[in-house]
């Protein structure tokens, strides 16, 4: 049996939004991907989009010297490569001995540049110059050509900046913020989300409400009494321990709020079954709860995890500038600064910076969407 | 042996009075069904007894020790609830052995434990499953046979049948009567508000309203002897016939009730003084059995006849209480003589 697809305008609105929202999504990140596995002097001189195409390239070298000058029969000849000791191996089409006139010789031909000076370039690059004089000048003439490079694909930006660019070393950094700090709220909040669920205790309400209040309470406005408290113990300033304390503090009331609410929303049934079997309140946590809690666990888990993660101001307050320190996100804006030129190098540091999210996401996912859903639809 | 004493039982949520001065002596070994209309407390009454509720005021003994404070785990007894309450994420095996893995039982003992469980309910193929696996009925085999591992001295039973649709119902039904046989000694409280299962699965009734206790007795006594006008009126269907007024008081009674089978119906108008005159208002006609709804002086009066019936809508007929079943109450609704 088919089903007919219906076109519902509103279906057709909301597939409509999905694509731009898509769209919005990929277009950047590919172009960041691509232009990251690319030459650095393609990048500089056309859009990640043309990456697979043959690029035209205008590009001047320069020939070698008197030094190098042959003589034979009378003729004095200067020959060699133009693309010597470069990397990229490109195929000249066009070449001028004038910088506004690039492409006035086709390659492979010879021309008469004055004075009796013959100078042939062939799209190799190999050129050859000759002259009945011996040439006087210590540096060779400059050369302009209008070259084709072909796409090329590369890694090395990547191994420049996890290598020489400290990129690496603040990914591990990253890491040691971002794992702990993760870990740590979810282990409190889901043993007092079950408690402030189930568990009969005086003040219940009062404490919840206190909870909900303090997640409208901003982040920045505790920033200085926290530093204060922070330096006048010692052993917290500028640690790792410090910020995994200070991110578990701020995660918290959302993990506790959002965990209460779905916890509370297991069946009543189910707990008060464990109670007739003899289980204490730990054990029900821990057999019953966590793992009917997963999906609510995972959600927070990724929402805590990508906070953490792209968090910049409280790394640079609690963790300071340390290279032993610097969490991505701070290293990210250093470059930001220091190599704002450099395409290869921004792009292959944000790839990297996005890769972890991008995993975190993806194999958590399911249980996101699941997770968001709790409480909305019955036995989600 | 487990005997339920509830002596002057009284649960209140804040200002809300839910159970009224229960008093009520289970014998162990009983099959007890508390019935009622919704929110008469009949599940909160359970709900104490299992422990999940606290008590306001009054004790609850079971086998004689006060039990007021036990916490449910303690009290020698298994609850199947209406949902089944089953641990959605453990296997069937995991399910029945949870009580017993709490007792902190070897693994090898629980093992054998619930293999003979499962086998007497039939589950045994089912163990590795999970409990979204399952029909519905078998989730409800699920659900006893949790109760039944741990040994329990007391079930009790929450409105277990509710959520089978009506065929298997009546033979969960007959499972649940069938278990009780092979387990004389286990005390049964079970709450349903339907009365079909009270009548055929009580050993004795509690019928309840608003949080009292109206009347405690065997299926057959609640019928043929109702104690009060609440009785008369919830057990029986279609309900009892209550008439008031003239013609109650011609019988010296405030309220006189007979149920739709215990009339005689004629086309003739008899001597008998009891006789009342009506008209077929609406009938229904079920093949074993017909019932009219007759409209007379007193109110719609609804008659019982065997089979199919000869009688037409419209028609005026003559129906007479059989004297030996009529039950007269009085002015406060108690049963009189």
């Amino acid at each position: 049996m088919f089903q007919r697809i219906k076109l519902e305008p509103s279906r057709f609105a909301l597939h409509f939004a999905v694509l731009i929202i898509v769209a919005l999504w990929t277009f950047p990140t590919a172009g960041i991907l691509i232009s990251s596995l690319r030459d650095k002097n393609q990048i500089a001189v056309s859009g990640w989009w043309t990456a697979l195409s043959t690029s035209e390239q205008r590009d001047q070298a320069r020939l070698k010297g008197k030094a190098d000058q042959v003589e034979k029969d009378g003729t004095f000849t200067i020959s060699g490569n133009l693309f010597d000791g470069a990397e990229n191996k490109a195929v000249i089409s066009a070449w001028g001995t004038n910088v506004n006139k690039p492409g006035d010789n086709a390659a492979g031909a010879t021309v008469d540049t004055g004075d009796g000076v013959m100078l042939s370039v062939n799209a190799d690059g190999a050129y050859a110059m000759s002259s009945p004089k011996a040439f006087e000048d210590e540096r060779g003439r400059r050369v302009f050509y209008v070259s084709s490079v072909p796409p090329r694909f590369t890694t090395e930006n990547y191994e420049t900046v996890l290598f020489s660019e400290g990129i690496g070393r603040s990914f591990v950094n990253s890491l040691t913020v971002t794992i702990p700090a993760t870990i740590i709220p979810i282990l409190i909040a889901a043993f007092a989300a079950y408690a402030l669920a189930w568990m009969k205790l005086p003040g219940r309400g009062f404490i919840i409400a206190v909870i909900v209040g303090l997640l409208v309470v901003p982040l920045q406005m505790s920033l200085i009494p926290l530093l204060k408290l922070y330096n006048s113990t010692g052993f917290l300033s500028k640690t790792y321990l410090g910020i995994w304390l200070a991110h578990t503090g701020f995660g918290l009331p959302f993990a506790i709020y959002l965990l209460r609410s779905y916890i509370a929303g297991l069946p009543k049934d189910l707990i008060e079954s464990a109670q007739v079997d003899g289980a204490n309140d730990f054990k029900i946590f821990r057999r019953i709860i966590l793992p009917l809690s997963f999906p609510a666990l995972a959600s927070f888990a990724i929402f805590q995890f990508l906070w953490v993660w792209n968090d910049l101001l409280v790394a640079m307050v609690f963790l300071g500038s340390e290279a032993d320190k610097k969490v991505l996100t701070f290293q990210l804006n250093s470059l930001l600064g220091s190599r704002g030129g450099n395409w290869e190098i921004l792009t292959a540091s944000a790839f990297i910076t996005i890769i972890v999210p991008l995993a975190v996401f993806f194999s958590l996912q399911r249980y996101f969407v699941r997770g968001l859903l709790a409480g909305s639809v019955k036995g989600g | 042996m487990a005997d339920i004493k509830l002596t002057k039982l009284n649960k209140s949520y804040g200002s809300v009075h839910i159970l009224k001065d229960v008093d009520l002596d289970i014998k162990s070994g009983e099959f007890i069904v508390f019935v009622g209309p919704s929110g008469c407390g009949k599940s909160t009454l359970l709900r104490s007894i299992c422990g999940l509720e606290s008590i306001t005021s009054g004790t609850l003994e079971i086998d004689k020790a006060v039990v007021n404070e036990v916490p449910p785990s303690k009290r020698g007894i298994a609850m199947v609830f209406q949902s089944y309450a089953l641990y959605p994420h453990m296997s069937v095996f995991e399910n029945v052995g949870f009580a017993l893995e709490n007792q902190g039982l070897p693994r090898a003992e629980i093992k054998a434990r619930v293999e003979k469980v499962a086998e007497m309910l039939q589950l045994t193929p089912y163990l590795t499953r999970l409990p979204k696996a399952l029909s519905g009925g078998q989730r409800q085999r699920v659900a006893i046979g949790r109760a039944i591992v741990r040994g329990a001295k007391v079930f009790l039973f929450d409105e277990p049948l509710s959520n089978l649709d009506a065929a298997l119902r009546v033979q969960t039904r007959m499972e649940i009567a069938r278990l009780k046989r092979s387990m004389p000694n286990t005390t049964m409280v079970y709450v349903t508000h339907d009365q079909v299962e009270a009548m055929t699965l009580a050993d004795r009734i509690v019928v309840l309203q608003a949080g009292k206790i109206e009347q405690v007795g065997a299926p057959m006594d609640l019928y043929k002897k109702p104690a009060n006008t609440f009785v008369a009126g919830f057990i029986g269907s279609p309900k009892m016939n209550l008439i008031n007024g003239a013609y109650a008081a011609r019988l010296k009674a405030h309220t006189v009730g007979v149920r739709p089978e215990h009339f005689g119906i004629s086309a003739a108008k008899g001597k008998d003084k009891t006789t009342i005159a009506g008209k077929i208002e609406y009938s229904e006609v079920l093949g074993s059995d017909s019932f009219l709804y007759v409209a007379t002086d007193h109110g719609t009066v609804t008659v019982r006849e065997v089979g199919s019936t000869g009688f037409t809508n419209g028609r005026t007929v003559y129906i007479t209480p059989q004297p030996e079943n009529t039950h007269r109450f009085g002015e406060d609704g108690k049963r009189l003589g």
